[in-house]
């Protein structure tokens, strides 16, 4: 434990990103020369960096209080810590479940670890984010990472074409950024989020609207939020579903990292604006997320829509604009993760060379295939449709709370509703894999037991979390008080 | 002397250009990365005129860091671009149809 009225050590308090940006060095440098030789040298390398970044992020950074450091730029606050813990932890996990996928398709390079720290650093940098310059940065460190993780496999012409999609599309996103930080830097004549917030009154004028309204789509876009999800189907049915599991996971913490920081901490001056913006975008979210999944065939796909959906519920967390609101899309984020965590691992574990096993029929008869892996998959597929022992109904539960409290009762209406939209799909996979006939020709999953124990953890830590959902939740609640 | 209305002014109309740029143009990536260029450009535009009626050089900092992250952005893209046209030998935007958005 830090005591802030010290003089505080900054370098001490940064020390997961000092450590991050000194690993990244040293795998990318491992990977140079010993690569080649020895082929999964680099993964073992990198969670061994992971462990230790997480380690040290325990003894030096675990602040007790908000800190600002570096002029202003950085903030360390317990928010700040938990999500960086959670990063190094969601990371981790991500690369213990890929390391079978990349070797039985022969990309097991180290491009792909040295690209899924890089983009840690930059989700490290959003959230300890105090400057219109860091948010930009940590927010392009993140993307670029990540555009260039879809495009890793060079083989696939299909993760070429998404890579590109994204990249587009995400420029355009950071150039929407961009134009509406200038804005605000205009007419607050600061760029740190502190002075802005100081500076931003309510009713905003019509220059703070317009520069806020750039920043709603752009987190928007980051986000997935309908209309702006155009790419997000696209990339997750393309990339390789290890680079999939890792988009769909990690960088959530980061936008919402930005969405708190931008406009919950950085504009509460102009929070009627930005709550005004959202509501549309959380209901047509919502709704297109639900509805399109039912029809999906492909399993990555319905997944990314169910991702746009739950998206919805985060933003609806924000669209009640309150502490309680916060904290909701808080948890439900970190749920969402985990819930997506187990999903896309489900996929990948059931993935062979020259076999995805992304559509939804290669999941029939998965019971008798593969027991264990058919009930991890059906528990996240419950947790996620928001059924009670399961954690997913609490995430939901306190979104709806905190909108109930704020007066929002068509919302909840919706989101009620919307739900129910949603168990449908996902309680089809759950029939599929125990209520049909496997057709006989599909290879058999992944057997090593050090991934089935992980996915194991995981499935586990929906229905813990669930019966005793007390701790986190009072955890979350704490942090962004 | 010109004013900071004029600049903004040069500024939006170089933001439209671009975006008009990036949702009319059906032939060419290439062109659609110069127009993601542009696109900053015009934000880094803003910052110039902003920093100088402020007074103030953070401004115009944020714009050195935007000019390295831009680099590095079209790094990237040319990078996917090589890797795209590696499998299709084409770089027309019409032929990005293989995934249904």
């Amino acid at each position: 434990m830090l005591d802030p009225s010290n003089t505080l050590n900054p370098f001490a308090v940064a020390m997961p990103e000092i450590f991050l940006t000194a690993a990244i060095c040293v795998v990318l440098l491992f990977e140079a020369f010993f690569g080649a030789k020895r082929r999964g040298a680099t993964a073992t390398l990198t969670l061994f960096v992971l462990v230790i970044g997480a380690a040290l992020t325990v003894v030096y950074a675990n602040v007790t209080q908000r800190v600002v450091l570096f002029d202003g730029m950085y903030v360390a606050d317990p928010l700040a810590y938990v999500l960086k813990l959670a990063g190094f932890l969601i990371v981790a996990w991500v690369l213990l479940y890929s390391r079978s996928y990349l070797e039985n398709r022969d990309i097991l390079k180290g491009e792909y670890y040295v690209l899924a720290l890089t983009a840690l650093l930059g989700i490290f940098v959003l959230v300890s984010a105090n400057s219109l310059l860091t948010v930009y940065l940590g927010v392009e460190l993140l993307a670029l990472s990540v555009y260039a993780m879809v495009a890793f496999d060079r083989e696939s012409g299909v993760a070429a074409e998404a890579a590109m999609k994204y990249f587009v599309l995400g420029a355009i996103a950071s150039g929407m950024l961009l134009y509406g930080m200038s804005i605000i830097y205009g007419l607050t004549g600061t760029l740190s989020l502190d002075g802005i917030a100081a500076a931003l009154h309510s009713p905003s004028d019509l220059g703070v609207i317009l520069g806020l309204a750039f920043m709603v789509v752009a987190v928007a876009f980051k986000f997935g939020a309908v209309p702006f999800h155009m790419w997000l189907p696209d990339v997750y049915e393309g990339a390789p579903t290890s680079v999939t599991l890792f988009v769909g996971t990690a960088p959530k913490i980061a936008y919402f990292a930005l969405a708190l920081r931008l406009l919950a901490y950085g504009m509460p001056g102009a929070a009627i604006d930005w709550t005004r913006m959202l509501m549309p975008l959380a209901v047509l979210t919502l709704v297109v997320g639900n509805v399109v999944a039912i029809v999906q065939s492909n399993l990555k796909r319905m997944l990314a829509y169910s991702t746009i959906s739950h998206v919805g519920f985060i933003v609806l967390g924000f669209v009640a604009g309150t502490k309680s609101g916060y904290a909701a899309a808080l948890y439900y984020m970190l749920i969402y993760v985990l819930m997506a965590l187990g999903a896309f691992g489900v996929v990948v574990l059931a993935s062979r060379k020259g076999f995805e096993a992304d559509r939804l029929d290669d999941y029939k008869g998965m019971y008798r295939r593969d027991p264990l892996l058919a009930l991890a998959m059906a528990m996240l597929m419950f947790s996620m449709a928001g059924v009670p022992p399961f954690v997913g109904f609490w995430a939901k539960l306190r979104i709806i709370q905190a909108l109930w409290e704020t007066n929002h009762p068509w919302l909840v209406i919706i989101a009620v509703s919307m739900s129910v939209v949603g168990a449908f799909y996902y309680l089809r996979v759950v029939k599929l894999m125990y209520f049909d006939e496997a057709p006989e020709t599909l290879p058999a999953t992944v057997r090593s037991t050090g991934v089935r124990f992980a996915l194991g953890i995981n499935a586990a830590a929906v229905l813990v979390l669930g019966i005793l959902p007390a701790p986190l939740l009072d955890l979350c609640s704490r942090i962004i008080g | 002397m010109i004013t900071v209305a004029e600049m903004l002014t040069l500024s939006g109309v170089l933001f439209a250009l671009a975006v008009a740029g990036i949702f009319l143009n059906r032939k060419n990536i290439i062109l659609l990365l110069m127009c993601v260029e542009l696109l900053l450009l015009s934000a880094n535009f803003n910052f110039i005129a902003f920093s100088r009626m402020l007074g103030d050089l953070t401004g115009q900092v944020f714009v050195f860091f935007v000019l390295t992250v831009a680099a590095a952005e079209s790094a990237i893209g040319l990078a996917i671009l090589v890797v795209l046209f590696r499998e299709r030998r084409s770089i027309n935007v019409e032929d990005l149809n293989t995934l249904k958005g």
